[in-house]
């Protein structure tokens, strides 16, 4: 097996990868970094991102107010320590951005231009037009060319990570191309692979999404923390779960019933506010989870509009006219236009509900560590956590940049601190048992399991029983069904033989890591039992702060479903308070 | 549920087992919203799970599915069934070696690209700490039209000059050469130039304008390579027949 020497080593070369990759050439332009991406870098879901990147950067605006509207949106499941931390890097990670060109929109006099996002007492969303994610990656990426120390492995797969002693040492990855397994020996290894949105039928996030870095993590022995608190975004396209960015609300559109009623208003977030003017934290400018279990009731009341793609309601932004739509939201109108054959500055565009963001993920502290000594998380596949029981829109871009640098500056501690490993044949045997895992599945013949069917299972089950609203039945289904699939994953085939480019192979492997992740949502799940944020049950309809102010971390057992323990949130200011999104909360 | 059905035939190529190329056609079931990428995943999940390609986005904006479809440049993820025949037929990118099915070697690209500098380099130097550049939506209009593009390499499959002289840059690196030329924040314009105003810059590009056509994203590099040129001959007559002028 081939060995690649590196002294750090960073899977996924999304938001957060490229920014960690960044910041270790800009620390030492002699460290040796390895970015290793089973996609090119500019392929990442980051790309995909819309609305935009929030940071404090105006006068009327407040660390404070930032602070607030976060902690508040996570339904005080955030440490406090880190969200206090990420706001006051966030301004200046987001200047760092505009100095190396990304192309932020801008005010008649020249600074840039902030939009509201749902959940936000002040606008300080900074946004790129509605291609916001796709602006910042294209930066990180064309910036992350000027540093020769950036050595990039793209289309390689990291398959497992190499520990030894409770401390990481490097990984094993398949490059795509030869379908060859590579060792890569690392002082540090930084894990950047994103979100498992992938787990669910109706999803927001491309096919790459599939948690293999949570899944890489938790089989090396770091915990899941919170993984049973997935986002629905509210407005999705019906037949293909391709997003319309919150920003549609920001600039004003509206969402309205069956009957043309702003039904929002029913659920606590009124009083109704007038067409075209949004109010901030208020109607359409609530949270993300408030809106998505609004459609939920909705749709039991029978006051949806029913499509041929399903149940929906309607969101409007025909009032805010051709130019309007054009100038600030024209992917918005290419997307509705092409995909659903319906436009907005036209017609009202029917949406639903769809999975968008893993709030859980791999537990690290507020140096983006895993309690895996050397190795190191960021992104959505983190779990810091600065998102609670439910994100507030644009916190996520910023997340990227803000946690990508810590780990990049932590793994550089680290290596300073670290002896380098003793037992280099212990990890090269490791590395052979890895090889020989992927070669066993990929010899493996006569098996009566096919991916895509053990695909579609676990998809429903965890939407039927960890989508909107979740009882406590339903999760025990779902955690049954799970554990079922996890045994007869261990039948399935690759029928493609080939070693260049097996996607075959690849959907495999993938499916091992939503898989794994999936069972990490359920069992979170049910025994979580009470609601919040994004976590309702409609067996425990009120949050406990007794009994579960408090993080679920998710332990990997090969043979059985996770083992859960819990670990107090950090409340340094914020005391557990009511949320409010009428529009008496001024 | 299907609305209809289409013979899509796929161009298939394993180095490790093919000498060449062959065609294999899969009788797909489609719904008349589906995209061409839609009917590959059909096939890949409920077909033929051994054919590869690449994708992830499925909304035109990751730049990972580009391929010939009825011998035209385009992304698999917008390519709308309701637009092509009862017959469609899906072939990797032109001008690029295949790798294996419709997957192609985009090394040549990645190279390119990165030659030109695509990177802001600053006019002037300024710390993060005292703010930002101020750019206003007049200058920030100059360039963003080039700032689009997703990489997809469609222009390049669309070039019959890259296809002849493959030491040509191509359309969209020279187009994101000229997005940070454009910015009123960057002053690399020299050091973009070296690269740009050689043999295999701009001079190669014949204004077939095959590139613009083909571009999902509007980015008209076609525009931006004759406005390269002009500038670059300006630079010329400048060092050469009026070397008192230059800057
Ligand atoms: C449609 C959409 C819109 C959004 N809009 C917003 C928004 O407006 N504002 C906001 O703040 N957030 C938004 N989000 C959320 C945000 O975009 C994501 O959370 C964020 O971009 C994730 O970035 P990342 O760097 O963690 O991961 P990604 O960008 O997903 O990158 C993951 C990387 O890991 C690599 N990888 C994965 N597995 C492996 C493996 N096994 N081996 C090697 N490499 C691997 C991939 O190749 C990729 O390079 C949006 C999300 C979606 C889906
Ligand atoms: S210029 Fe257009 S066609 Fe060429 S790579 Fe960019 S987006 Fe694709
Ligand atoms: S799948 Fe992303 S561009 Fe087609």
């Amino acid at each position: 097996m081939e060995i690649i020497q590196t002294d750090i080593a960073i899977v996924g070369a999304g938001g957060a990868g490229l920014r960690a990759a960044i910041a270790l050439a800009e620390a030492d332009p002699k460290l040796r970094i390895a970015l290793i991406s089973k996609v090119y870098p500019m392929r990442s879901h980051t790309c995909a991102a819309e609305g935009g990147a929030a940071g404090v950067i105006k006068s009327d605006d407040s660390l404070d107010l930032h602070f607030n509207d976060t902690v508040g949106g996570g339904d005080w499941l955030c440490d406090q320590d880190a969200v206090e931390y990420f706001i006051n890097e966030a301004p200046k990670e987001l200047l760092q951005l505009e100095h190396w060109g990304c192309p932020w929109s801008r005010e008649p006099d020249g600074s840039v231009a902030v939009r509201p996002f749902g959940g936000m007492k002040i606008k300080r969303t900074w946004f790129a037009a509605d291609k916001s994610g796709f602006h910042i990656l294209h930066t990180l990426f064309q910036t992350s060319l000027r540093f020769p120390s950036i050595r990039r492995f793209d289309e390689y797969y990291a398959l497992d990570l190499l520990a030894d002693d409770g401390r990481c040492y490097g990984l094993t990855a398949l490059e795509m191309r030869s379908g060859e397994i590579r060792h890569f020996e690392a002082g540090a290894v930084i894990i950047a692979a994103g979100g498992a949105g992938r787990m669910f039928p109706f999803t927001t996030n491309g096919a790459i999404k599939t948690g293999d870095g949570m899944a890489l993590a938790y089989r090396a022995g770091a915990p899941l923390k919170d993984m049973e608190f997935v986002q629905y975004h509210p407005t999705g396209l019906p037949n293909t779960g391709i997003l319309l960015t919150e920003g549609c609300r920001g600039e004003g559109g509206i969402l309205v019933n069956k009957d043309g009623r702003r039904y929002l208003q029913d659920y606590g977030m009124g009083p109704e506010t007038p067409v075209g003017q949004p109010v901030l934290k208020t109607m359409e400018l609530g949270p993300r989870d408030r809106l998505s279990q609004a459609f939920w009731h909705e749709q039991q009341k029978g006051n949806t509009v029913s499509t041929k793609w399903g149940d929906c309601v309607l969101l409007d932004m025909r009032h805010l006219g051709e130019k309007k739509i054009n100038e600030r939201l024209p992917f918005v109108r290419d997307l509705s236009i092409s995909y659903l054959g319906m436009d907005p500055v036209k017609e009202p565009i029917p949406i639903r509900p769809v999975v968008h963001y893993c709030m859980g993920g791999i537990h690290t502290d507020i140096n983006a560590a895993t309690p895996v000594a050397g190795l190191f998380a960021a992104g959505e596949c983190a779990c810091v956590s600065i998102n609670g029981a439910n994100r507030l829109g644009s916190n996520s871009l910023t997340e990227l940049l803000v946690f990508g640098r810590k780990a990049a500056m932590s793994a550089i501690e680290h290596l300073k601190s670290a002896p380098g490993s003793n037992n280099a044949s212990a990890l090269a045997a490791k590395a052979q048992e890895s090889e020989a895992r992927i070669r066993a599945l990929f010899d493996k013949s006569g098996a009566k399991e096919s991916i895509s069917g053990l695909r579609n299972e676990m998809m429903h089950t965890l939407e039927e029983g960890a989508g909107i609203y979740r009882t406590g039945d339903r999760l025990a289904a779902t955690c049954a069904k799970l554990a079922e699939l996890r045994q007869r994953y261990a039948d399935i085939e690759v029928h493609d033989k080939s070693k260049v480019y097996n996607t075959d192979l690849l959907q495999a492997l993938e499916l091992g890591s939503m898989l794994d992740c999936a069972e990490t949502v359920a069992v979170g799940g049910r025994d979580r039992k009470e609601s919040r944020g994004a976590h309702q049950r409609l067996d425990f309809t009120e949050r406990d702060d007794n009994n579960f102010l408090k993080h679920t971390l998710s332990y990997h057992h090969p043979k059985e479903p996770p083992r859960l323990d819990y670990l107090d949130v950090v409340i340094t200011k914020s005391k557990p308070g009511v949320r409010d999104y009428s529009g008496a909360h001024k | 549920m299907s609305e209809r059905q289409i013979q899509l035939e796929v161009l298939r190529y394993d180095p490790e087992t093919d000498r060449e190329p062959r065609f294999q056609t899969y009788t797909v079931p489609c719904l008349n919203e589906w995209v061409v990428l839609d009917a590959l995943n059909y096939v890949k999940d409920n077909l033929d799970t051994t054919v590869s390609y690449r994708w992830s986005c499925h909304m035109a904006v990751c730049g990972s599915c580009g391929m010939m479809i009825n011998g035209e440049p385009k992304l698999a993820c917008k390519a709308f069934i309701h637009e092509y025949p009862d017959q469609i037929r899906v072939e990797p990118m032109a001008h690029f070696p295949i790798e294996r099915d419709l997957v192609t070697v985009v090394e040549d690209f990645i190279t390119k690209f990165a030659s030109v500098k695509p990177y802001l380099i600053p006019k002037e130097d300024k710390p993060v700490s005292a703010g930002e550049f101020k750019q206003t939506p007049a200058e920030l209009m100059k360039f963003k039209q080039y700032t689009l593009c997703i990489n997809c390499m469609l222009c390049y499959a669309a070039c019959p000059q890259y296809g002849l002289v493959p030491e040509f840059l191509g359309p969209a690196a020279i187009s994101m050469a000229h997005r940070y030329n454009q910015d009123s924040r960057d002053g690399g314009r020299d050091q973009r130039q070296e690269v740009i105003a050689s043999h295999e810059g701009v001079w190669e590009c014949s204004f077939v304008g095959a590139c613009s056509e083909v571009c999902p994203k509007h980015v008209d590099p076609a525009g931006a390579l004759q406005q390269v040129k002009v500038a670059s001959t300006i630079d010329w007559y400048k060092e050469h027949l009026m070397p008192w002028s230059k800057k």
